[in-house]
This record gives C-alpha cells, sequence and structure tokens, in this order.
C-alpha cells in the first residue's frame, strides 16, 4: 500500500515537473515574455532596466530554473489588472468555486443514485425509459446554453430566482460561504443546477448500468433466497458493488466540475477562479493566466492521485494488477 | 485460326446478395431514432453547404443591414420587405440567416478537427501498437496525460497562450482530440497484429508502410468509425463553448457559439430569440450526431454483431 503511493507521488512529481516545462515554454517562448511581464506603458529604458531585473537576457535553461524556484517559492508574479499577487488573487477566488463544485455535485450524487437505481431495478417501465431519454438530453445539451435558458426561464421570465452573482455569505466554524444563508441559496441554486447537468446524467448511466449488472450475479440470489428483502439487498449488497465505478468516475469528475465551472461562472457572473480566468485571458493578465494553469495542474494531479488510491482501497485488485 | 470459346456460364445474381455492407445499412436503419438522426444530419449538412442560395439575406454584406430593424422580434417584416421568420440581431441583421452561415463555420471547423485529429491520431496510435517498446511508452504516456485533464480545459490553456482565431481553435480542438483516436487504434492494432493474416502478409515481405496502412488499419476502421461520430459532436460543441466565451473565434466569423453569445445581454431584456434559436439549431446538430453515433456503435460493435 505505501509503496503504491509512493510509486504514484514520484508518477505525480513528474507530470508536475512536465506540465510546469509546458507552461514554461507555452507563456515564456511562443510569446514574448517581456510583453507579458513588463507593464504596457513602460518606454524604452524602463524596458530594458526590466529585462535585466527579471533575467531575460540570460541563457533559456537559467531562465527556467529561476522560474522553476519562483514557482516553489509561491512567487507567480502580480496581477497587472489587480496588482496584488496573482496567487493571493486565486486564492481569494477558490472558495466561490470550491462551493460551487460542491453545490453541483451533491446535487447530481443526490438526484441521480436514486433515478439511476431505479432506472436499472426496472429498465422496461416507462418512468425509467424517461429518465434514460432525460440522461441523452443532459448529454448533449451544450452546458452554455443551458445556463441562458435557465436564466431566460426563471429568473427572467418566472421571475423565481436571482441569475447573478454569489448572493449574502455568512461564516461558520471558520468557513465563509453562501451556501450558509437563504440567499446565498438562491443565488446559487441556478447555477449548480447548470453544473450538475451533465454530472446528473452520467451518475444515472452508471447506476443503472451498475444495476443491471449486478442483478442477475449468484449473490444477489443467495441473499435473495437467505430471506433478505429486495430494498435491503438492493441497498446494501449490490450498492457496495456499484460503490466502485461510481466513486472513480464522480472523483474524476470533480476535476471537469472545475474546467466546466468557467463556462458557468462566466453565465451566471460567479465570482470564482472560471470567471478570473477568462476576464484574465480577455484582459492580457498574463500572470493571472500562468498562475491559474499551474494551480488547476497540481489540484488535477492530486485528485487522480487521490482517487488512485481511493480506487485502491476500494478494490484490493487494481493494487495487485499494478505493475511498472 | 482462332477458336472461339464458349463464354462461361453467367450465374445470374439473386436480386440481394447479402455483403457486410448491405448488412450494415440495413442494421443501420433498423432504428427509428438512428434514422431520424441521419435524416436531421443530412438536412442540417445541405443547408450548410447552400446557406447563401437560401438566405434571405447576406448577414455579413453591411450595405443589406439596416440597423432599424434591430431587434425585432420573430414573424416582424424588415424594411426591405422580407420576414424576420426567428428575429433580427441588435444590428438588424436576420436571425435565420445568421444561423445558416453559422453553421457552416460551425460544421466547417467541427469536421475539419475531427479529420486532422482522427489522421494524427490513428497515425500515432498506429505507430505504438506496431513499434512498442520506446515509442509506444512515450506516446500512452502522453495520451494517458493528456485524457485526464478534460478537454476544455487543455483548449482553454491553449487558446490562452495562441490567442483567437479559425487555424488556432482548429488546432486546439485537434490536441485535444487526438488521444482519444491513438488511444482506440492502439487497442485494436494491438488485438488485430497477432492475427494470422498480418503474419502472412509479413511472410510476403511487404513493407512496413503497406501491412499498417492496408492490412492493419482497416481493420480499426469500425471503433474509429464510432469515436469519430462522438467526438465529431463534441468537437462542435466544443467549439461553441470557445467561441462564447470569447476566446475562441473572432467576431468576423460567426459560428453558432458566437451567435449565442451576442444574444446574451439581451437576454435579461427578455429578447430571447438572438441566443434562443442559434442554440436550437446548435443542439439539434448534436443530437442528430449523438444518435447517429449511438447506433453505429451498436451497429458496428462485434460483441453485439450476429
Amino acid at each position: 500500500m505505501i509503496a503504491f503511493i509512493i510509486r504514484r507521488l514520484m508518477q505525480a512529481a513528474v507530470v508536475l515537473l512536465v506540465m510546469s516545462l509546458l507552461v514554461f515554454v507555452g507563456v515564456y517562448l511562443i510569446g514574448n515574455p517581456a510583453d507579458v511581464l513588463i507593464a504596457a506603458d513602460a518606454d524604452q529604458l524602463e524596458r530594458e532596466r526590466a529585462i535585466i531585473a527579471l533575467g531575460l537576457d540570460k541563457p533559456m535553461w537559467e531562465q527556467y530554473l529561476v522560474f522553476l524556484r519562483d514557482v516553489f517559492h509561491g512567487d507567480l508574479g502580480k496581477s497587472f489588472v489587480y496588482n496584488i499577487p496573482a496567487l493571493q488573487l486565486i486564492l481569494q477566488r477558490m472558495p466561490a468555486t470550491l462551493e460551487l463544485a460542491l453545490a453541483a455535485m451533491t446535487m447530481a450524487v443526490a438526484l441521480g443514485i436514486p433515478l439511476g437505481l431505479y432506472a436499472g431495478y426496472r429498465p422496461q417501465s416507462v418512468i425509467a425509459r424517461t429518465i434514460m431519454a432525460g440522461s441523452i438530453l443532459g448529454f448533449s445539451l451544450p452546458t452554455f446554453w443551458v445556463g441562458l435558458m435557465l436564466i431566460m426561464i426563471f429568473a427572467v421570465q418566472l421571475g423565481w430566482l436571482p441569475s447573478t452573482g454569489r448572493g449574502a455569505t455568512a461564516t461558520v466554524f471558520g468557513i465563509t460561504s453562501s451556501l450558509f444563508t437563504r440567499d446565498g441559496l438562491a443565488h446559487v441554486f441556478l447555477p449548480a443546477v447548470n453544473l450538475a447537468l451533465f454530472n446528473l446524467a452520467l451518475v444515472i448511466r452508471l447506476t443503472r448500468a451498475g444495476m443491471q449488472e449486478n442483478m442477475p450475479m449468484d449473490y444477489v440470489k443467495f441473499a435473495r433466497a437467505k430471506g433478505l428483502t429486495m430494498r435491503r439487498v438492493i441497498f446494501v449488497h449490490i450498492f457496495k458493488n456499484i460503490l466502485i465505478p461510481l466513486v472513480t468516475v464522480i472523483g474524476l469528475q470533480l476535476g471537469a466540475v472545475f474546467a466546466f465551472a468557467v463556462v458557468t461562472e462566466s453565465i451566471f457572473a460567479w465570482p470564482g477562479m472560471g470567471k478570473l480566468i477568462i476576464d484574465s485571458i480577455n484582459r492580457l493578465d498574463r500572470p493571472v493566466v500562468v498562475a491559474y494553469l499551474l494551480i488547476t495542474v497540481a489540484m488535477f494531479v492530486l485528485i487522480n492521485l487521490v482517487v488512485d488510491i481511493l480506487y485502491s482501497v476500494l478494490d484490493p485488485r487494481v493494487r495487485l494488477s499494478d505493475r511498472s | 485460326m482462332t477458336t472461339i470459346l464458349p463464354e462461361p456460364p453467367v450465374a445470374a445474381a439473386p436480386p440481394m446478395v447479402e455483403t457486410p455492407f448491405r448488412r450494415f445499412v440495413g442494421d443501420f436503419f433498423a432504428s427509428r431514432l438512428a434514422t431520424a438522426g441521419l435524416v436531421l444530419f443530412v438536412v442540417i449538412l445541405a443547408i450548410a453547404v447552400v446557406a447563401p442560395l437560401i438566405s434571405p439575406q447576406n448577414p455579413y454584406d453591411l450595405s443589406q443591414l439596416d440597423i432599424l430593424d434591430g431587434r425585432q422580434p420573430p414573424g416582424a417584416t424588415s424594411g426591405a420587405g422580407f420576414v424576420f421568420w426567428l428575429g433580427s440581431d441588435d444590428q438588424g441583421r436576420d436571425m435565420l440567416s445568421g444561423i445558416f452561415y453559422g453553421l457552416r463555420i460551425s460544421l466547417g471547423v467541427g469536421v475539419i478537427s475531427t479529420v486532422l485529429a482522427l489522421a494524427l491520431g490513428s497515425a500515432l496510435g498506429l505507430l505504438a501498437a506496431y513499434a512498442g517498446g520506446l515509442s509506444e511508452n512515450l506516446i500512452m504516456r502522453i495520451v494517458d496525460i493528456q485524457l485526464s485533464f478534460p478537454a476544455i480545459l487543455v483548449a482553454l490553456i491553449l487558446l490562452a497562450v495562441m490567442g483567437q482565431g479559425m487555424d488556432k481553435i482548429i488546432i486546439a480542438l485537434v490536441t485535444v482530440q487526438w488521444a482519444y483516436y491513438a488511444r482506440t487504434v492502439r487497442g485494436t492494432a494491438l488485438a488485430e497484429m497477432h492475427k494470422e493474416y498480418v503474419e502472412a502478409a509479413r511472410c510476403l515481405g511487404f513493407s512496413h508502410a503497406r501491412i499498417l496502412f492496408k492490412h492493419i488499419l482497416p481493420n480499426c476502421l469500425p471503433p474509429l468509425i464510432v469515436v469519430a461520430t462522438v467526438q465529431a459532436a463534441h468537437a462542435i460543441a466544443l467549439e461553441a463553448t470557445l467561441s462564447f466565451l470569447g476566446v475562441g473565434l473572432p467576431r468576423t466569423e460567426p459560428s453558432l457559439g458566437l451567435l449565442i453569445a451576442r444574444g446574451y445581454e439581451y437576454l435579461l431584456s427578455g429578447k430571447y430569440w438572438i441566443s434562443f434559436f442559434p442554440g436550437v439549431a446548435l443542439l439539434l446538430t448534436i443530437v442528430s450526431i449523438n444518435l447517429i453515433g449511438d447506433q453505429l456503435r451498436d451497429v458496428l460493435n462485434p460483441r453485439l454483431q450476429h
């Protein structure tokens, strides 16, 4: 187990290193680093001084090492727009994205598992067919367009829910979140539904497939023959077996939710990391873009690592078959 | 002196010989939903091809636009006398014409990027399977790493570095998609490589390239076609999303995503049609391709074949 984790950690470190090299090549070589790091209104003399001060006259490999050193010191440059360190700016925005992702995943799992269990239990029923047709729609509908339609229907036509911003926040146990206030919950509802739809469809399909795969198995027949109720067999015996693929996919989807939050946040003007990156790209605020890339990559490597470890805890066969 | 040989008797072909292709066509049309999807897609494709001929207006010829026609609801009559069936945008542009022209760009970008990614991914996947060793390890590691990041994130990163443009979004779409093809082709090719016909071709002394492209590749086609259909739908949706966010296509090349983005600011004042109808067009395109892909997967799946 420990050897497994150490090996995975080493792989993660290699991926991070490769990614830092790619980001470096992307931003510092394809784009002109002088344009990236020096404010546009600097005159020629200031520019030259800055180029020397920033070490841009040094050979490439030396620049990369300096870049790496700065990254390890948490120094990712200052935002041109906000004039505060890029890292700090992103960390300020992170809680908003986290709570949106959390709300969306909770919705997807809380609704998706019961619907999927039912669709797998009675696959021929009208309700099950409706659920499955809905899940195809969930896969096909482009997220951003669904977001617009949600705003159109629930915010503009019906006027039930607010469509922009995060709403009031409250602090409970040192965590500041809009999930703790009525106003905040009203604000988080539409964006969370928007972000949840795709995952809801995915969870439904996975749960249904698992249910259909497990229902005809011997252990289910045995448990029934033993006199257990169907309810107990489904929720205790079958559910445990469905959990393995479900945990993997939900874990990996958590990363995708962060990525898709870019779209949802832009539409609902949600003040999270996703909106920040789009604004920064459009305003050419490069230090923030670089910082966002590095943080997101690190986050993804971490999520993949945790999913791998969780997976091996849930299913011991994985550890045995893991070579290399 | 020539002897006239008797003509060999021509076997009268039965009206319907069951060839693999005919069986495939029959299986495909067995599903009414898939047939509907195919018909819908063909209609959309036809509209995109002949858009300039059937549009009431050339939406990008400024001399034809009248600002006084701006933001007309669906069904209103324009100053020039034709009807805005789907309304008009803020510059007096007919939405129906805009959608027809937008479909051209959306489908064009989707198809071009899919074909390029298919070519690149299959070549690398074949190479990985055939060469093995270091090159296989290297290629498949890159595939693994890339697929562990969501496509939208990778595309966003690339476009943030490269900037806007038709060529750039195609590069971004190819970059996020090639890995799916590489993985599919490698998997299938590895299974094919150990079959006898490949061994026979080797014994005949055929070149590596000939064995790879004329013998192994055709046998990898069924799963590739399925992946390509699904990925084409993804590519179109992804392009629309990126253009909507303002990092994809420039304003001079208005795909469906850009049309939707343009209507965003008017949505809050109840002028829904500028965003709504291009979205419906996008949705129909994606659903039609997905329906075709679903059926192809069922028909081409060797495990389900009779």
